[in-house]
């Protein structure tokens, strides 16, 4: 009886624990814990995918291991907390992350009803359009009564219905939870056309049995700009994501690379100093370690070399760089100073 | 015979020492301590959603729903509709496939527990292996094993097999058939169809007074048969066969007109259906098996022969215990078509708890609005079976 009595108690202290979350400090919560936890997607090759090890890697994924970098002073500490479309913000708002890097658009429902904070854009994409090259399909205009095979509770699902709608075309929409799915259903043929972002094609593109019988249409419907997300009420936890991301895109900006990080260190350059922490004390007044922008460049490198290594056109997704390229190149890739 | 001492020292003890008092205390206790949790709940998930400035409310209802749901076989619905549009549609599909699956897995479920009873070794073992194997395997496993299937063996649309006519076509993307097209008149053929049953209604009532007055027995099922075939007939044809039909086409991506039964309802129906009709199987199996021999005995030996002793006998005693646990499985049957968002069916899971949740961040709003559909669902399940429960209850004389 007593034993039945101390359970029931307990249970209800569970219930009770879980419903209430942390809601500020969450700098705190990460160091205490030792272990910086992203929410991520459940795969998407190039961005974010366990290897052969269970090991993850990819474009998002380094992003997450750069914040670790900075917060914890390793990379090697984070915990991938996988969500598709559909449970990626409830995770992130009930604390189960403590930052979102999954290729997530930025929109204004989102950061304002959602209550989502976003802290700059990692990637810059647009919704595009794969089909198999033998339905002779050369146009997005040409997909009138098509069944196309669309990822659930993503932007492309709403992108999707005013493009149709607007150009007056009708089309089956066949919902799918994640993408390894909408693969299968694309490859089965139950869809003829698999649309996400241009990104996303690429990657599943790039895992199809013949890439080449496919085709990516020239149409980008859409302005998908990625970018990581933190929960509302940590001012502290959004500046530091902010600079994260921030900094990578600054070292790229001023030549600093993996390689060559530790004889920069040396440079006569103010901000290059600053970004290092040789000079002045930015880390301590983000609350991090003053070196934390040279534990990302150690680690990951900059943001050049985060994109090159995972989705660059080495790779089996080979994406130019096009609209990421720095400001300087043409892109609209651009950090605020480190000043 | 006088109350000991020691019992009136003090008057709460003494409270407690009453059984009677006892129980009450304990359940006043019990009932507080419940409650408190419940607010201790209620008020930290208030001061969370405020700390992440959310506000209670349900206006997103009306607010554009802005996706597309590819199946809407009752309501029209675009994206420019509203959220609770989008989920009205998402609850007419959950209905639609718990009331198809119900059939489904009654029809079989009976087939499944007669053939278990059978006196044929192959037939009885074959009903024991597949209710076996089907409900030992989780539910979601059928329901993306079916589907996978679906979608993999049968042929992409272009390929689509020609089952008849030109004008019944299976693909990977649906079952397409012809759909009835109403001209001018049919509108008569359904008003006499539906006096026709009031007909069969009224004669089925007048025939059993006569068995119960005179005991002459009428052939019920035949003219009910007769009356339901006859009377329609005969006006569809005196309108001129106000009837045409609407016949699939492959035009460009898709097949044009006709019907669709689309691979994901068909997933559905089929893993759900199957699913539970081995669990029905079971319950007949137990029902019949409740009915004593001595009961056939009884009957043949009062000189009915055995369908009228299966139909007057058996049946009845043995629906008693069959109907009660039925509806547990109608109900299981009901709640599991939530898994329908594994496969993108879309029900009031997949609309309002997954896309209008998504698009609105409104998770407690849709996720009580969800839940309150499927109790109500649920209610309405439990108390149309109380009812037929009730109806076929053993009279006793």
């Amino acid at each position: 009886m007593r034993q039945k009595t101390t359970a029931v108690l307990s249970a209800a202290a569970l219930v009770l624990g879980m419903v209430g979350t942390a809601q500020a400090g969450t700098l705190e919560d990460v160091r205490d814990r030792g272990v910086l936890r992203c929410v991520v997607s459940t795969g998407i090759a190039g961005f974010a995918q366990p290897d052969a090890n269970g090991v993850w890697g990819g474009f998002d994924v380094d992003f997450c291991r750069a914040t670790a970098a900075a917060v914890l002073g390793d990379a090697s500490k984070i915990e991938a907390v996988t969500s598709t479309g559909k449970t990626r913000f409830t995770k992130l708002n009930a604390g189960e992350g403590d930052v979102l890097w999954r290729n997530t658009t930025i929109t204004f429902s989102r950061d304002v009803s959602v209550k989502l904070r976003f802290h700059g854009v990692n990637y810059y994409d647009g919704q595009g359009f794969m089909v198999k090259k033998d339905l002779g399909v050369g146009s997005a205009s040409e997909l009138d009564g098509a069944s196309v095979c669309i990822q659930t509770g993503t932007t492309t699902e709403l992108n999707l219905a005013d493009y149709f709608s607007s150009n007056n075309m009708n089309y089956e929409p066949v919902p799918i939870e994640t993408n390894d799915e909408a693969r299968q259903n694309y490859e089965a043929g139950r869809c003829d056309v698999y649309t996400t972002d241009a990104s996303g094609l690429a990657s599943t593109r790039s895992a199809l049995p013949n890439p080449d019988d496919h085709m990516v249409l020239p149409e980008i419907i859409s302005k998908e700009p990625l970018g990581p997300a933190t929960r509302h009420g940590d001012d502290q936890w959004s500046d530091i994501v902010t600079w994260v991301l921030n900094a990578t895109i600054t070292a790229e900006e001023l030549g600093v690379t993996m390689a060559n990080v530790d004889e920069m260190k040396g440079s006569n350059n103010p901000e290059v100093r600053r970004l290092l922490g040789v000079d002045g004390s930015q880390g301590s007044e983000l609350g991090l370690s003053d070196d934390w922008a040279y534990q990302i460049i150690k680690q990951l490198g900059n943001y050049g070399e985060i994109f090159e290594r995972n989705i660059g056109v080495n790779t089996p997704l080979g994406i130019a760089r096009g609209l990421n390229a720095l400001w300087t190149d043409g892109g609209l890739i651009y950090s605020p100073p480190f000043r | 015979m006088t109350q000991p001492a020691q019992s009136t020292s003090n008057p709460l003890l003494q409270l407690w020492r009453n059984q009677e008092s006892r129980g009450v205390i304990i359940q006043i206790v019990t009932m507080v301590v419940v409650f408190a949790l419940l607010a201790a709940i209620a008020r930290n998930v208030v001061i969370n959603l405020e700390a992440v400035g959310k506000e209670f409310s349900f206006g997103f209802l009306l607010w554009p729903a802005a996706y597309d749901i590819g199946f809407s076989p009752f309501l029209e619905y675009t994206n420019r509709s509203t959220h609770l549009r989008a989920a009205v549609v998402g609850l007419l599909n959950t209905l639609l496939i718990a009331f198809w699956g119900c059939i489904l897995a009654t029809m079989v479920g009976f087939v499944l527990g007669i053939m278990r009873l059978s006196s044929n070794w192959l037939v009885s073992k074959l009903s024991y292996a597949f209710v076996e194997f089907m409900r030992n395997v989780p539910i979601l496993i059928h329901i993306l094993a079916i589907y996978a299937i679906v979608v993999t063996l049968l042929p992409p649309v272009k390929k689509a097999l020609n089952v008849g006519a030109d004008a019944f076509f299976l693909s990977n993307r649906g079952f397409y058939v012809p759909s009835p097209v109403f001209e001018d008149g049919a509108t008569l053929v359904g008003i006499v169809l539906l006096l026709s049953i009031a007909l069969v209604y009224f004669f089925k009532r007048w025939a059993r007074r006569q068995q119960d007055d005179t005991g002459k027995i009428y052939p019920v099922l035949w003219v009910s048969l007769g009356i339901l075939v006859a009377l329609p007939g005969i006006t569809f044809i005196a309108t001129g066969m106000p009837l045409s039909w609407d016949v699939p086409v492959l035009k460009g991506f898709n097949f044009k007109g006709g019907m669709a039964i689309k691979p994901e309802f068909l997933a559905l129906w089929l893993a759900l259906s199957l699913y539970t009709a081995c669990f029905i199987a079971e319950i007949v199996r137990a029902g019949i098996l409740a009915v004593s021999h001595g009961q056939t005995e009884a009957a043949f030996a009062l000189g009915l022969r055995p369908n009228r002793a299966l139909q007057l006998i058996i049946i009845p005693q043995a629906l008693r215990v069959i109907v009660p646990p039925l509806c547990s499985q109608y109900l299981n049957l009901t709640k599991n078509s939530s898994l329908a968002i594994a496969i993108g069916y879309m029900d009031i899971t997949a609309t309002l708890g997954g896309i209008s949740l998504m698009q609105t961040g409104k998770e407690m709003e849709t996720m009580l609005i969800v839940m309150g559909v499927y109790l109500v669902i649920s209610l309405l399940i439990s108390s149309f079976m109380n009812w037929f429960n009730h109806r076929i209850k053993l009279t006793e004389r």
